[in-house]
């Protein structure tokens, strides 16, 4: 599934590109069906409330993030709209069957910036793992270089100048049900078993395009 | 399915004043886990046996066991004249020793029916309570709404300004400690608002287990630290 960066403005809750048990046993239907049925519902319901009758209403949702991110004093839609936007490129970043090592370019381009894939893989564990709190580890692209962010609450890339590419979300909703307090864990299962690494480089090549 | 069965065991008796022991490791003084002065699946149906033993085992332990190895990083770099260091410490110390801070009044926070959990608070407290909100619903009402605001991750607090001598109601984001937002404030009640304090019974609905978690307060502790820093 090609995983665009732009969402629309009609603030829509898209379903994730796959049925919600088919992440299973990595990710359980159960998570899926909170997370994606109750948490990511909320937050789009909650922003269509808060946007109606305001200026931001209508605007697109990346708009909104970037208006009411207000360098970092934020206002009361940034945590709805990002988080809407977080959550609708999380689903897009897993796959079933997904995970391993990528290939190709995106490959190279990871030894490049991290000097081995493993060396990578560990760090975006271990923003992922030290994110205290909640938040999100990402993948970005800034500047023709890879880099891992790790992000509070929501907070996401595009408020600090970089492309998204891949992401992990680190609130505890996250992967409660399926593994408690064993967030390495579930970090692990998502870098070895649902990354969907079609989806980043279908990204990469719009972030290399758009900085062209 | 990934959800641990909970044994419910009787802790060690009484209540430990302290939870610190003097180690003679560089001469620091490092922390362990207070024991809980009931039983984990004493606090049902408000919170399950299984999210207390989680909570207390795993959660509160991890800032326990962090907090030591940040205290003693701490103690090198302070050792060394290691300035950056030293700084760059601020952050593991203020999250985990935050959080046994927290954990530690929050475990003396709630209390089992049987032995008093969800009493009003009688005395002064209740006075002061009834004088400040109108009264305990008014409170109660407040401090839910509140903890159900607070985005991400933190703490809804009820706390004595020692200096203004009034009871406020404030949030704390993360494992902030409510001195945080002020040097004179001292908690009384602290609600723990982390999804993992709540979510194997509660799941996304936060404000069920806000409206819950009343029938457990222990209002005789908080009575106990209010008339304590009123003297």
């Amino acid at each position: 599934m090609a995983a665009s960066a732009a969402v629309t403005a009609n603030y829509v809750l898209k379903p994730p590109p796959y049925p919600l048990d088919a992440l299973e046993p990595h990710m359980s239907k159960q998570t899926l069906e909170f997370h994606w049925g109750k948490h990511h519902r909320a937050y789009v319901d909650n922003l269509k409330k808060q946007v109606l009758g305001s200026e931001l209403e209508g605007k697109a949702l990346e708009h909104i993030i970037q208006n009411t991110y207000n360098n970092g004093d934020l206002l009361p839609p940034f945590n709805n709209a990002a988080q809407a936007w977080n959550h609708e490129f999380f689903w897009e970043s897993m796959k079933p069957g997904g995970g391993g090592k990528p290939s190709g370019e995106l490959l190279a381009l990871l030894e490049r910036d991290f000097t081995s894939y493993e060396k990578f893989y560990d760090e975006f564990n271990a923003a992922a793992a030290t994110q205290f709190g909640a938040g999100w580890a990402w993948l970005a692209y800034a500047d023709n270089k890879l880099k891992v962010v790790k992000t509070p609450n929501a907070v996401n890339p595009l408020v600090l100048g970089s492309f998204p590419l891949l992401t992990i979300d680190v609130w505890e909703h996250a992967y409660y049900l399926d593994f408690q307090n064993r967030r390495p864990d579930y970090i692990k299962t998502f870098m070895n078993n649902l990354v969907s690494w079609e989806a980043v480089s279908s990204r990469l090549e719009a972030a290399k395009a758009a900085s062209a | 399915m990934a959800i641990r069965s909970v044994a419910s065991r009787r802790t060690l008796t009484g209540l430990k004043e302290t939870s610190s022991r003097l180690l003679r490791f560089r001469g620091i003084q490092t922390f362990t886990l207070p024991d809980l002065p009931y039983d984990y699946s004493a606090l049902e149906p408000a919170i399950s046996g299984e999210i207390m033993q989680i909570h207390h085992q795993k959660h509160h332990q991890a800032y326990v066991t962090n907090y030591n190895n940040a205290l003693e990083q701490l103690d090198q770099a302070v050792n060394k004249g290691d300035a950056s260091a030293v700084v760059k410490l601020q952050s593991a110390i203020k999250f985990n020793g935050g959080g046994h801070v927290n954990h530690s009044i929050f475990w003396k926070n709630l209390a089992p029916v049987k032995e008093g959990g969800g009493e009003p608070p009688k005395g002064s407290l209740g006075g002061a309570i009834d004088t400040h909100f109108g009264s305990l619903e008014g409170l109660v009402k407040k401090m839910s709404a509140e903890g159900a605001a607070v985005q991400g991750s933190g703490w809804v607090w009820l706390g004595l300004d020692k200096e203004l001598k009034k009871l406020v109601v404030d949030t704390t984001a993360n494992q902030d400690p409510l001195v945080t937002k002020g040097g004179s404030l001292v908690p009384l009640v602290g609600i723990d608002v982390w999804e993992h304090a709540y979510y194997l019974q509660y799941k996304n609905v936060r404000p069920d287990y806000l409206k819950n978690v009343w029938k457990v307060i222990n209002w005789k502790y908080a009575s106990e630290v209010y008339e304590k820093e009123c003297k």
